[in-house]
C-alpha cells in the first residue's frame, strides 16, 4: 500500500500538531496545573504518534511515543512540570521538526535516532514516577519471555522481536479478548512464485484478522526477499484451527506452525468464544485501527523511500483553502460565463445594429465580475500571518535562557492576512529582527533596574493592515540606538567620512545600519552580531516589494517597521504620459495630484522643491531620470504626482495624466539591465507595454 | 527531405540563417521559440544600450535586443524584412533578437563547420566570443552564433 499520496496532508497536519504542542507547552510552563492544556497536549502528541506510525516513520513515532508517555504521566498527576522537563520536551519538538523537514525534502525521515532525547525523556520519566515508567515496557515481557521455554526451532514466532508499540497493540487486543497467534509459514521449496503464495497467505490472514507484525517485512516478502519461511503475528477472533486451515488452503504451503502467544487467557476464550462473537465484532474496528496502522506502517516506508530517490523535492507547496472561498470562486466563474454569453447575444442580436446601452451594461457587469474574481483569488492566496509568528514565543523563551535576560513577547494582529508567497519569505527577516531586539535592543536585567525600567524587557510584534499595505512593527523597550555610536563606528569602518557624519540626519544614520556588514554589537554573540543582518532583512523585504525602516528613541527603545504590499500580481495604477511614452505609477503610493505653477518652484541646496500646504516636497523630474526627451518649452504649470513612502513625500513631474487602470504586473526578464526604478511592466488594453515606476525608489 | 537527412549523419544540426547587413549568421534552431515581425517596442530607461526595450508577445513581456548594436554595427533601419527572433535559453525567460532578415533554415554537419581561431582577428576579440564556429553552405559562409554568450553579458564588459 502506497501512502505517499497522503504525504502532503501528513506534513500539513504534523506542522499543526507540532505548533499546537509548542504553544501549549509554553502555557503549561506558566500554568502547570492547567488541565485543558495538558489534555490538548496529550491529544496532539497522540495524533502525531498515530500519523507518524501510519506513514511508516518509525523513528518519529518512537520519539513521540516517549514524549506521550511523559505527557500521560503529567496528565495523571504523577509528575510535575518543571523547567528542565519543558526544555527536554522542547528538544523533542525540535527533533520532530527536524524529522519533518527531512521528510519534506526527501520523503523519508532520515536516520537520526535522537537517542539522547529519548534517554533524557525516560530518565525524567523514571525520576518523576519511580517504577511506573517501566510498566508499559515490562508488561508484554512475560509473554515474550515465556515463549522461548517451549520454542521449537521451527516455531520462529517465538523469538520474534517486537517494537514497543506493537506490544501495546497486542496488549490492547488481548484485553479485548482477541486471540493473538504467532504463525510461522513454510512454503514448499520447489515453489516458483513464493512471493505470490506468501501474498495469498497474507490475504487469507487479513480476512480473518489483523497482521500486526511480519518477519521479514511485508514489503520484503512482496519483493521475494525471503527464504522459504516467514513469520507473522495475527490478531483475530477466530480459532487456531480456522487460521491454520485458511493458510493451508493456499497451495504449495509446506508447513504451518502456529500457537497463541499468551496461554493464560486461552481457556476462557474457548468457552466464551461463540457468545462473544457478536460483541467482538463491534469492538473490532476500534481495536483494529491501531493494529492496521502498525501493519501498514512497514510496507509504507519502503515505497516512500524509493520515491525519494527518484525525485528530490517531493512535496508540492500547497495552500489549504476554505471551502467557502472556493464556492465563491465557482460562483464567480459561472457569472463570468453568463457575462460572456450576454456579450455574445448583444453582439449578434439585431443584425449589425448594436444596442449601445445594453452593450455597456454587459461591460459593466463583466467588470464587476472580474473585480470580484480578482478579489476572491487574492483571498484564496491569503493566509493569516499567525502561521509565521506563532513560533516566536518559543524563540523568545529560548533566547531568555541563552542570553540570560528576562523578556516577554507581546503579539497583536496575528490574524492579519498576507499573500502566501510573502508569508513564506517573511519568517526569517522577522526572526532576525526579534533576535536583534532581544540581543542588542534590550539591556541586561541589572541595567534595566538601574535605569528605573521594569526588570523584564518587553518585545512587541504588531501586525495590522494599512490601506493596501500590511505593516508589521517589531518594537522593544530597550536602550534604543545610540546615534553617536553608530556614527563613530561608520567613520571607523570608512563607510562615511567625518564631514558626511556632520551633515547626516538621525534618520540617515539609522539607515546606515541596513548597509551590508555593519554590526554595532561590541561582541559577537551566538544570537546575533555577525554583521550579516539588517542588510539581509532589508534586501529580502525589498524583494517582496516592501520596505523596512527603523525609528529609535535613546533610552526608550527601537521600532522596526516593515511595510509589505497586500497583493503582488494585480494592482491599481495611475497611468501617466512622459513625452510619447506611457508609465504606470502604483496607486497605493500616490497621495495627491497637484497642478503647480512654475513660479512656485523653490530651490533648496540647488535642488527643486515645492511648498505644498506647509510641507516642503522635493521635485523629481521623471523625464530626466528616465531619459525621456524633455518638452520643447517649459509649460506654465507642472503636473505633479505626490507619492509617499512611509512619511516621506516626493513630487513626480509628469507631462500628462491618462487615468486609473487595473494592471497585471509582469517581469521584464532577467537579461535586461533592470534599473531599480522600474519594478516591472504591464500590458495595456491596446497591447502596448507600459513600464511600472517604483515610486519607493524615487522618494 | 527531412527524413533523408536524418538518416545520413547524426551530428547534423539545423540553423536559422539570418542577415545583418551583408553578413550571414546562424542560430541553432533548438533555441528558437518563434519569429515575429517588427512591432512596437517600449523603451526601457537605463538599460544596456543594445536593448531596444520590451515587447508584448501574446501577453508576455519580452525584452528585445538589437544584434546590430550588440555587434557594434550601425543601428538598423526597420524594413519590411526586419524580424524579431524569440530565443528561449531556458523556460520562462525568453528574449527577442532583432535581425535584418531571416533567410532560410539549413542543415550543417560538423564536417562543414570550422572552429573559430582566436588570433585570426585579434582586434575584434569581443565579437569572436559570440561565435561558436563558421559554417559553409552553398559557397557562402555562415557565422554560427554562440547564442548564450550573445544574450548573457559578462560583467567585465562595462557598457
Amino acid at each position: 500500500m502506497d501512502v505517499s499520496q497522503y504525504l502532503d496532508i501528513f506534513i500539513d497536519e504534523t506542522k499543526e500538531h507540532i505548533q499546537s504542542l509548542s504553544d501549549h507547552l509554553m502555557i503549561l510552563e506558566k500554568e502547570p496545573d492547567n488541565e485543558d492544556t495538558i489534555n490538548e497536549i496529550f491529544r496532539a502528541a497522540h495524533s502525531l504518534k498515530g500519523m507518524a506510525g501510519t506513514m511508516g516513520f518509525t523513528r518519529m513515532q518512537r520519539l513521540t511515543h516517549d514524549m506521550e508517555n511523559v505527557f500521560s504521566e503529567i496528565r495523571s498527576g504523577n509528575m510535575t512540570v518543571k523547567s528542565n522537563l519543558v526544555d527536554i520536551l522542547f528538544r523533542g519538538l525540535d527533533a520532530l521538526e527536524e524529522y519533518l523537514s527531512t521528510i519534506q525534502q526527501t520523503s523519508s525521515e532520515g536516520t537520526e535516532d535522537n537517542e539522547d532525547i529519548i534517554n533524557d525523556l525516560n530518565a525524567v520519566l523514571q525520576e518523576g514516577t519511580g517504577k511506573e515508567a517501566e510498566k508499559p515496557a515490562e508488561q508484554p515481557k512475560p509473554a515474550a519471555s515465556s515463549a522461548p521455554a517451549s520454542a521449537s526451532e521451527k516455531e520462529k514466532f517465538r523469538s520474534i522481536k517486537l517494537q514497543e508499540y506493537e506490544r501495546n497493540v497486542i496488549e490492547k487486543a488481548k484485553n479485548e479478548n482477541q486471540n493473538v497467534f504467532g504463525i510461522t509459514v513454510y512454503i514448499a521449496e520447489n515453489c516458483i512464485l513464493k512471493a505470490a503464495r506468501a501474498f495469498l497467505v497474507f490475504k487469507a490472514l487479513e480476512e480473518l484478522g489483523e497482521v500486526v507484525k511480519s518477519e521479514p517485512e511485508i514489503q520484503d516478502i512482496e519483493d521475494e526477499k525471503f527464504e522459504f519461511d516467514f513469520t507473522v503475528i495475527l490478531l483475530t477472533k477466530n480459532e487456531a484451527d480456522a487460521v491454520k486451515e485458511a493458510i493451508l488452503n493456499v497451495s504449495e504451503i509446506a508447513e504451518v506452525y502456529l500457537d497463541k502467544l499468551t496461554v493464560d487467557e486461552a481457556p476462557a476464550e474457548v468457552a466464551q468464544a461463540p457468545a462473544q462473537e457478536e460483541k467482538k465484532k463491534e469492538e473490532k474496528p476500534a481495536a483494529a485501527a491501531p493494529a492496521k496502522a502498525a501493519a501498514q506502517a512497514k510496507p509504507a516506508a519502503a515505497p516512500a523511500k524509493a520515491g525519494a530517490e527518484k525525485k528530490k523535492a517531493v512535496v508540492n507547496r500547497s495552500v489549504r483553502v476554505d471551502i467557502e472561498k472556493l464556492d465563491v470562486l465557482m460562483n464567480l466563474v459561472s457569472e463570468l460565463i453568463i457575462a460572456k454569453n450576454g456579450l455574445i447575444s448583444v453582439g449578434s442580436g439585431e443584425s449589425g445594429q448594436r444596442n449601445d446601452s445594453s452593450f455597456n451594461e454587459q461591460i459593466e457587469y463583466l467588470e464587476r465580475v472580474t473585480t470580484n474574481l480578482h478579489e476572491s483569488v487574492m483571498k484564496v492566496r491569503m493566509m493569516p500571518i499567525e502561521s509565521v509568528v506563532s513560533k516566536f514565543p518559543r524563540l523568545i523563551r529560548d533566547l531568555n535562557k541563552k542570553l540570560n535576560k528576562k523578556m516577554e513577547l507581546f503579539m497583536t494582529g496575528e490574524e492579519t492576512e498576507l499573500d502566501r508567497t510573502v508569508i513564506d519569505e517573511i519568517g526569517d527577516p522577522l526572526m532576525h529582527l526579534l533576535r536583534n531586539a532581544a540581543d542588542h535592543g534590550l539591556e541586561s536585567n541589572e541595567e534595566r533596574v538601574r535605569m528605573g525600567k521594569p526588570e523584564v524587557g518587553s518585545i512587541f510584534l504588531d501586525a495590522y493592515q494599512d490601506g493596501n499595505n500590511v505593516v508589521i512593527d517589531v518594537r522593544d523597550d530597550g536602550a534604543g540606538i545610540n546615534i553617536e555610536k553608530v556614527k563613530k563606528k561608520a567613520i571607523e569602518k570608512g563607510t562615511i567620512t567625518e564631514e558626511q557624519a556632520e551633515s547626516m540626519t538621525d534618520k540617515d544614520v539609522i539607515d546606515l545600519l541596513f548597509r551590508p556588514s555593519f554590526s554595532t554589537a561590541e561582541k559577537v554573540s551566538d544570537v546575533s552580531g555577525r554583521g550579516v543582518g539588517l542588510d539581509v532583512v532589508k534586501s529580502k523585504i525589498e524583494g517582496l516589494g516592501g520596505d523596512v525602516e527603523a525609528k529609535t528613541v535613546l533610552g526608550e527603545g527601537t521600532t522596526f517597521t516593515i511595510r509589505l504590499p497586500l497583493t503582488l500580481a494585480i494592482i491599481q495604477a495611475l497611468m501617466v504620459e512622459l513625452g510619447n511614452e506611457k508609465y504606470a505609477i502604483p496607486l497605493n503610493s500616490v497621495q495627491t495630484i497637484e497642478d503647480v505653477p512654475c513660479t512656485d518652484i523653490k530651490y533648496v541646496q540647488s535642488s527643486e522643491v515645492i511648498n505644498l500646504r506647509g510641507t516642503v516636497i522635493p521635485l523629481v523630474r521623471l523625464d530626466a531620470i528616465l531619459d525621456v526627451a524633455p518638452r520643447e518649452e517649459e509649460p506654465e504649470s507642472l503636473t505633479v504626482v505626490i507619492v509617499s513612502k512611509g512619511e516621506k513625500l516626493a513630487g513626480l513631474v509628469v507631462d500628462n495624466l491618462i487615468g486609473q487602470n487595473e494592471i497585471v504586473i509582469k517581469s521584464i526578464g532577467k537579461y535586461i539591465n533592470n534599473n531599480k526604478m522600474i519594478s516591472g511592466a504591464a500590458i495595456l488594453g491596446d497591447g502596448e507595454v507600459a513600464l511600472i515606476i517604483d515610486a519607493n525608489t524615487l522618494v | 527531405m527531412a527524413e533523408a537527412t536524418e538518416n545520413e549523419i547524426i551530428d547534423e544540426r539545423q540553423y536559422i540563417v539570418v542577415k545583418l547587413g551583408e553578413e550571414q549568421f546562424g542560430i541553432d534552431i533548438k533555441y528558437v521559440d518563434n519569429i515575429v515581425r517588427m512591432q512596437r517596442i517600449t523603451r526601457v530607461p537605463k538599460a544596456q544600450h543594445y536593448f531596444k526595450g520590451v515587447i508584448n508577445l501574446r501577453g508576455e513581456v519580452i525584452p528585445v535586443m538589437s544584434l546590430r548594436l550588440k555587434f557594434g554595427l550601425k543601428e538598423e533601419e526597420y524594413k519590411n524584412s526586419t524580424r524579431i527572433i524569440i530565443i528561449k535559453l531556458e523556460p520562462q525567460s525568453a528574449i527577442g533578437i532583432i535581425v535584418d532578415e531571416v533567410r532560410e533554415v539549413v542543415n550543417l554537419s560538423s564536417d562543414n563547420m570550422e572552429k573559430v581561431q582566436y588570433d585570426a582577428t585579434g582586434a575584434n576579440d569581443d565579437k569572436l566570443r559570440y561565435l561558436s564556429g563558421i559554417g559553409k553552405h552553398n559557397n557562402g559562409l555562415i557565422s554560427i552564433l554562440n547564442i548564450a554568450n550573445v544574450i548573457i553579458e559578462k560583467e567585465e564588459r562595462a557598457v
